[in-house]
């Protein structure tokens, strides 16, 4: 499997800090100033306040495994050598939740409450996709 | 989460009426597109009810591109007109507005015309550019899918509980000589061994696209006793919405927001006791499971155990649900066919899938836009 070949984000004026960090290993979600919870994907304002009150702040890179999905369908042409794959709904230990992949372990060994962290092995392009293995 | 006022009375109770009803064959039509397919329902509406074109004074459009040119196919200039998003949740929220316009005086006769050619245009649910498709997420079905390997960890529920659903909606498109997958029938092995689509879910949980069209004619419920067929009134309609990460799969199920649409029992004034039968927007079928849950037909959690020994079967269950097959089984025309299938029941017109005595039947939605509607013969 490749990360080379998936489909590309498309970036945008929100969530290009995001994007850049992942380059340097780094995860970043926004934080809001007024309540301090986190949220994700990356927008111009707090939904808790609906103000632009927020700061980027580096996630601990640590949650759980919420829910998972394993697609047997393909839908992207670059993922096709992949399939079946698995799909992880993760809950950040700062609250967002992230939608990413299992790595480094197989889906049957997937447990709904596992510790997971996160890892940058690569992506499209000069891209770093985010992706969630044991905790480590 | 706030619930629509309970205890005030609904001023829309039984005040519009669906007057006409109009469906397509659904199937693959190459040789129409979504305009050919809305005239013909809305024709077929029009026939039903006993109005021109010309009378019609309101139009709400969905899923066919454009309402000006459909308006200017169907020679219809009306004074309330609008197209509504794709997503089928706005089936009922369409009925809604098309009510509140008659309610309110804004239109006399309004034509709701649903038209899609999805399957012959090869539409695909899921690819293209999203949030999450650089890790491969997307379909409204994987969301279904996530959520259900959720709710089976969180109440112990299994893929197999799905398989009743699957069974009893295609048990009434055997029934339905229209319906795309009448004569074809399935077991509970059939739905379990089906192939995996996105696991947990597997094709036997997914609804079947189509081309085809749907048109409603509304009305107030004083015009529609003039027209040729029995008027079937709009007793009751809650909604609540919940847009909290619309771009993840809800981590409620919608469990908040589909409970607080147990209002439309009061803003009907009929409680669960008088409905004989349910329309359930069965886009997959977890979302049966969700809407059965939320409206309290069962306790969270237990919609397995309730569904289990066909409790949605004509004939056999206290709740029969989507007579015409649905969308698992019939066509997914995105609630439009589900709600002129609860109209159906209401005047008889269903033959071997008719429920006896059907006197009112309830609509649900589960989606980020919760809705439920209560529909009632007049007297």
């Amino acid at each position: 499997m490749s990360l080379e070949n998936r489909p590309k984000p498309v970036i945008d004026n929100w969530n290009r800090p995001f994007f850049e960090a992942a380059k340097n290993d780094k995860l970043l979600v926004q934080k809001c100033r007024d309540t301090g919870q986190c949220f994700f994907p990356p927008a111009p304002v707090s939904p808790f306040t609906g103000r632009p009150h927020w700061d980027w702040i580096e996630a601990s890179g640590k949650g759980e495994l919420w829910s998972f999905v394993v697609f047997y369908q393909s839908y992207f042409e670059g993922m096709k050598d992949e399939l079946p794959y698995p799909v992880g709904m993760v809950k950040l230990a700062e609250g967002p939740f992230m939608l990413t992949n299992l790595w480094d372990m197989s889906p049957d060994e997937a447990v709904i409450g596992m510790k997971l962290s996160v890892r940058f092995p690569g992506g499209p392009g000069d891209l770093v996709l985010p992706q969630f293995g044991p905790e480590e | 989460m706030n619930a629509p006022s309970i205890s005030s009375p609904w001023p829309l109770r039984d005040k519009v009426a669906f007057a006409g009803i109009g469906t397509t064959r659904y199937g693959s039509f190459p040789e129409t597109d979504s305009y050919g397919l809305g005239c013909e329902a809305l024709n077929i509406a029009l026939e039903d009810c006993g109005l021109k074109p010309g009378d019609i004074d309101g139009l709400i459009v969905s899923r066919i591109p454009s309402y000006e040119r459909f308006a200017e196919i169907m020679g219809i200039n009306p004074q309330f007109c609008l197209l509504t998003e794709t997503a089928g949740r706005f089936s009922g929220v369409s009925m809604a507005l098309a009510a509140n316009a008659l309610y309110s005086g804004a239109a006399k006769y309004v034509a709701l015309v649903y038209g899609n050619n999805g399957r012959s245009v090869r539409m695909r649910y899921g690819g293209g550019d999203s949030q999450w498709s650089p890790w491969g997420m997307t379909s409204p079905g994987a969301i279904h899918a996530m959520m259900w390997r959720r709710h089976m960890h969180e109440f112990g529920t299994t893929h197999a509980d799905l398989g009743p659903v699957a069974t009893a909606f295609r048990h009434h498109a055997c029934l339905n000589p229209d319906a795309v997958m009448h004569g074809r029938p399935i077991s509970l092995l059939d739905h379990d061994r089906s192939r995996p689509i996105c696991e947990p879910l597997q094709l036997l949980d997914y609804c079947l696209i189509n081309d085809g069209a749907v048109a409603w004619i509304m009305t107030t419920a004083e015009r529609a006793r003039d027209l040729k067929r029995p008027p079937v009134l709009l007793s009751g309609y809650a909604r609540q919405d919940n847009f909290t990460y619309r771009t993840s799969p809800p981590d409620d199920f919608w469990y908040p927001s589909l409970s607080a649409t147990r209002s439309v029992y009061d803003r009907a004034g009929i409680g669960r006791e008088d409905i004989q039968g349910l329309g359930i927007y069965d886009n997959f079928s977890p979302t049966v499971m969700f809407s059965l849950e939320g409206l309290g037909f069962c306790k969270q959690g237990e919609s397995g155990d309730f569904v289990r020994d066909g409790t949605l079967q004509l004939g056999t269950g206290r709740w029969p649900t989507n007579t015409s097959g649905g969308h698992l089984s019939d066509s997914y025309m995105q609630g439009w066919g589900i709600i002129a299938e609860c109209v159906r029941q209401l005047r008889d017109d269903c033959g071997d899938r008719q429920i006896p005595n059907a006197q009112a039947m309830q609509y649900i939605c589960a989606t980020n836009i919760a809705q439920s509607a209560i529909l009632r013969r007049a007297a």
